[in-house]
């Protein structure tokens, strides 16, 4: 039994102990987890699990802009990346707001063109490994300005769930109750919008623009099938992120994989064990329903 | 039953140009349980809608004898996703809202009024399930409790009894009477005469116009259902209306 705990220690924790660079990385994926889960959960619920995807993408050419004018500089790649998905976001808004074309469709367009854009922009500049950064970040290079980026928008984020977490969820569940009662349901839906986005943007330098939404979907995904309430989705959502990014880190240390791709497939294996084994509509669980009360 | 709880000034709305309510002029005089009837397109939905403050009209003016606040609207199969995780209790809760606000903490105070408007539609006893496990019945004996919990003196309900069982409905016909004893205004789209008989004292019958509007025995004799020959298809070929 000893003999397997020193074993543990060695592969999981030691390697966070020793070497600064993972323990910068750890820090950097509790905060992604503290923040990206919760606005994945909402994601979820709302229907709109492919904005994630929509907006991060959106993010791109903000940060190629940043990346050809200024170079590596976390600064500007950050500040482009927040403004193109404040752009994408609004603009599809509008669209959605004044014209029959859905959330979903004006989204993707918008996306699909911002994304076009950035790829043009980076192959203009040169030789693609700093595509690759882009696309797939790199964890184990995430810098104080980085660590305290995330940091700040993790605080941010949580600060202002909690502050609207029941407008939002009024607005999900019941969108017509709140325009009655409370005309600020576009407000609430804006936050969360500006929400998503800085989380995608802090998330991006650590993970890149494809891997991000990794860490925002998945858990948020998986913790449906663990808990019936939508904070307790968003607590156990966050647990499976900061596992997720724990597992992937261990794993890409020892066997040298990329580590984004490493933590997402980490969230992927747990979101098919929850769908298989969660107690909340889990699929073994529903095939074992055949008990039942006296009624 | 005195003075006006909505009045609408020559309202019309239209889809695409095409009046679903056309030049629409009258009264809901408050404390009075008014049925709106008429046949399909006949714009009872969109009137509703109007009243509730969720799609202005595009000519003519709305106004209502109470705060906008304190108007409760329960739509036709309300856009809830019933896949949803949140509990029967948490949705009553939501009654609260104009009181309220979205951020004040909810005491132990409107916890039992929203309990005892659960007990008030027969839940008892559902407040901790998942909103998922109710039957169609059930789901709209909770949209009632979270009116009775809003407790507002306009309610606005649209075909609240579409696709509910007998017993409930009963029950929640037994509910609006109770409304008109605490002098609450009601208007309801509804389409079953025996219902509009029972429980509401005035009647509007629309098709797209005002057809007839007065109190439900004296209305119905006149006109009786023979509202059905409205044209139901857009007229595309119509001039512009210049009233």
């Amino acid at each position: 039994m000893r003999g397997l705990i020193v074993t543990f220690y060695d592969f999981a924790i030691s390697p966070f102990i020793e070497f600064a660079f993972m323990k910068r990385a750890l820090i950097a994926c509790l905060g992604l987890a503290l923040g990206c889960a919760p606005i994945g959960v909402f994601l979820v619920l709302r229907r709109m699990s492919l904005m994630g995807d929509a907006l991060s993408h959106a993010i791109l050419p903000g940060a190629a802009i940043g990346y050809t004018l200024f170079g590596l500089s976390l600064g500007a790649m950050t500040i482009g990346g927040f403004a193109a998905g404040i752009a994408v976001a609004l603009l599809a808004g509008v669209v959605t707001r004044f014209t029959p074309l859905r959330e979903d469709a004006s989204f993707a367009a918008f996306y699909l063109i911002s994304l076009a854009a950035g790829v043009l922009l980076i192959s203009a500049r040169g030789p693609s490994i700093d595509l690759m950064n882009v696309l797939f970040g790199s964890v184990l290079a995430v810098d104080d300005a980085g660590l305290l980026l995330i940091g700040g928008v993790t605080s941010i984020t949580l600060c202002a769930l909690a502050l609207i977490f029941r407008p939002l969820v009024a607005e999900m569940l019941d969108p017509d109750f709140l325009r009655t009662v409370d005309g600020r349901g576009g407000l609430y839906h804006g936050i969360f919008l500006v929400l998503t986005v800085l989380n995608l943007v802090a998330a991006f330098q650590a993970l890149g623009t494809l891997m991000a939404v990794g860490l925002m979907m998945l858990p948020a995904a998986a913790a449906r099938f663990w808990a019936g309430s939508v904070g307790r989705i968003a607590i156990y959502a966050a647990g499976i992120a900061l596992l997720a990014a724990w597992t992937g880190l261990v794993l890409s240390f020892h066997w040298e994989l990329p580590t984004g791709p490493a933590i997402v497939l980490a969230a992927g294996i747990l979101y098919v064990i929850s769908v298989l084994c969660g107690p909340v509509g889990g699929i073994i669980r529903r095939r074992r329903r055949h008990r039942h009360l006296e009624a | 039953m005195t003075g006006p709880a909505v009045q609408l000034h020559d309202v019309t709305i239209a889809y695409d140009g095409h009046p679903a309510v056309h030049h629409v002029s009258g009264t809901f005089l408050a404390g009075a349980q008014t049925a709106i009837l008429g046949p399909n397109g006949a714009g009872k939905s969109t009137l509703l809608q109007a009243i509730a403050g969720l799609r202005p009209p595009d000519e003519g003016r709305i106004d209502l004898g109470v705060e906008r606040r304190r108007v409760a609207y329960l739509p036709q199969n309300a856009t809830i996703d019933r896949t949803f995780p949140i509990t029967v209790l948490d949705v009553v809760l939501m009654g609260h809202w104009a009181r309220r606000g979205g951020f004040l903490g909810l005491g132990r105070a409107e916890r039992a009024q929203a309990e005892a408007a659960l007990a008030a539609v027969s839940l008892e006893g559902f407040a901790g399930r998942q909103i998922g496990t109710l039957s169609v019945g059930q789901f709209q004996r909770m949209l009632f409790a979270r009116l009775l919990v809003q407790n507002c003196p306009l309610i606005l309900l649209d075909e609240p009894f579409n696709g509910v069982d007998d017993a409930t409905i009963g029950d929640l016909l037994r509910l609006i009477a109770g409304w008109r004893t605490e002098g609450r205004t009601v208007i309801a789209v509804l389409h079953d005469l025996a219902q509009v008989r029972a429980g509401f004292d005035q009647m509007l019958l629309l098709a797209r116009r005002c057809v007839a509007w007065g109190p439900t025995v004296a209305t119905l004799a006149e006109n009786g259902v023979a509202t059905g020959h409205l044209a139901e298809a857009w007229r595309d070929d119509a001039s512009w209306c210049a009233a």
